[in-house]
């Protein structure tokens, strides 16, 4: 077993595959963040999520049921929206990961998606937001949007929200995707 | 809400992986981990060693060569769902799929890993039962065929030995003309089943039912083949009557108590619309001999 139990781990080493990694163990992963390069040292037990909000400051991907249920915590890895909560820090060595924080262009312009929850009132306390945003947005450029009202809240039923009542949300997820399709 | 401490290994290679299932006596095989890593979170598992499968690639395959639908155990569940060759070969492979989690489950989540976690109301588990599909399990000493009906013992519970690993999930195609179907219910969608049927229909020369097959999930300890349905509906013309009456024979399946989803009585009364549902569906589909 590797022994580096420092906490600053300058010396933990890609996964090797006959090492066995205790608890405390360091391993070191090497991924894009939002176009970023970001190498880290984690525990074989940090869940995505507490990767991105604690070690890179990230906070904006929320943290909500933690057991894949309410999809406040979704990414993109890889361009496919993952749960981050059910994913280690680990298994993302190599990959590319988008967070919220990724959407918006660098000098702040909202993406179309994000545009649409304003203007449409897809939000109110914003705690689902991010997760919804993440979703919405892959749904948006890759998927084929249903052409009924029930079959658009069955694509989106992945993500939970307590406040809006989803009225708001299925005629941002409209909007924005009219948006994208218009700019071709 | 997080993961216990455990000791985690990621093998380059099967083999690899095959080594360290031998030398632990309590390993976890963390797949997709969209079922794991919440019974992680929950503590409700507590493993000695986790086993990543994330870098072997040789178990991401799909091949669909004669008659068996080949599915590599770390597939992930939206691969197959969209594999279009499987889909000529097996639609209701994909039916059937659309009702696992959310999409954003699916495409982290894997098919081995989904049938080796064995809920008794998820959805692969019922269709390898409903299908006769076969399990590969791979240890250090060898190689073993697993036939559906043995595979599933008990919730969370298969014939897998601790040191064997589910490598292939084989799906048998469906004849030519066979109608299909599968459905489920539940409170919400995506979530998990408060009762699902899936059915196979084939027609004779004349039109009448040569072979039914149905299964069901959510209402047993394990998915079960609905036998004194199939048996019912073998020889009977196809139609509103001989459907109702499979349904209510269906309804012994039901050997779960009352909980917190839903009380026997009314599981049962679902299940025998859900049989009916998928039998009219299936009916549907269905084309007799040319």
């Amino acid at each position: 077993m590797n022994g580096n139990h420092g906490t600053d781990h300058l010396d933990a080493e890609p996964v090797d595959g006959d090492t066995r990694y205790g608890p405390d163990d360091r391993i070191a992963i090497s991924l894009t963040v939002n176009g970023e390069k970001v190498e880290a040292a984690v525990s074989p037990r940090l869940l995505l999520s507490d990767f991105l909000r604690g070690d890179l400051g990230l906070t904006g991907t929320h943290v909500g049921c933690e057991h894949g249920v309410c999809g406040a915590c979704t990414v993109h890895l890889d361009g496919m929206p993952a749960r981050s909560c059910l994913t280690m820090a680990v298994q993302v060595d190599g990959m590319e990961v988008r967070t919220v924080e990724g959407l918006a262009e660098p000098d702040g312009t909202l993406h179309p998606v994000q545009r649409a929850f304003r203007e449409c009132h897809g939000l109110q306390c914003g705690f689902c937001t991010p997760g919804f945003l993440m979703a919405v947005t892959h749904l948006v450029e890759n998927e084929e949007l249903a052409e009924t009202d029930d079959g658009l809240r069955a694509q989106l039923a992945g993500n939970l929200c307590r406040c809006t009542g989803y009225m708001g949300i299925v005629a941002a997820t409209r909007r924005a995707a009219a948006e994208i399709a218009s700019k071709g | 809400m997080k993961p216990p401490c455990y000791e985690y290994v990621a093998p380059d290679t099967l083999a690899g992986a095959l080594r360290v299932r031998a030398e632990c006596e309590d390993s976890v095989v963390l797949a997709g981990g969209q079922s794991l890593v919440p019974t992680l979170n929950f503590r409700l598992a507590n493993p000695d060693t986790v086993i990543d499968l994330r870098r072997v690639a040789e178990l991401a395959t799909v091949d669909t060569r004669d008659g068996m639908i080949r599915v590599g155990a770390m597939t992930r569940q939206r691969t197959l769902e969209r594999n279009e060759a499987a889909f000529a070969r097996n639609p209701l492979i994909r039916e059937t799929m659309e009702y696992i989690a959310h999409p954003v489950i699916r495409s982290r989540g894997t098919i081995g890993g989904s049938v080796a976690h064995a809920d008794p109301a998820s959805e692969l588990p019922c269709l390898l039962v409903l299908l006769d599909g076969e399990l590969t399990a791979r240890s250090s000493r060898g190689e073993r065929t697993i036939p559906a009906a043995d595979f599933f013992e008990f919730v969370f519970t298969t014939a897998l030995e601790p040191e064997e690993l589910l490598v292939e999930v084989a799906f048998p195609v469906l004849e030519p003309g066979e109608g299909w179907a599968f459905r489920e219910f539940a409170r919400r969608h995506g979530d998990f089943a408060v009762a699902g049927a899936g059915a196979t229909l084939l027609l004779d020369d004349a039109g009448r039912i040569a072979r039914a097959r149905l299964a069901a999930c959510g209402v047993a300890t394990t998915p079960v083949r609905l036998r004194a349905a199939e048996e019912a509906l073998r020889g009977a013309e196809p139609g509103t009557e001989a459907f109702r009456a499979a349904g209510e024979l269906a309804r012994d399946a039901v050997t779960t108590v009352d909980d917190t989803a839903a009380s026997a009585d009314y599981r049962r009364h679902l299940l025998s619309g859900l049989v009916n549902d998928v039998l009219t569906r299936a009916a549907a589909r269905a084309r007799g001999p040319r």
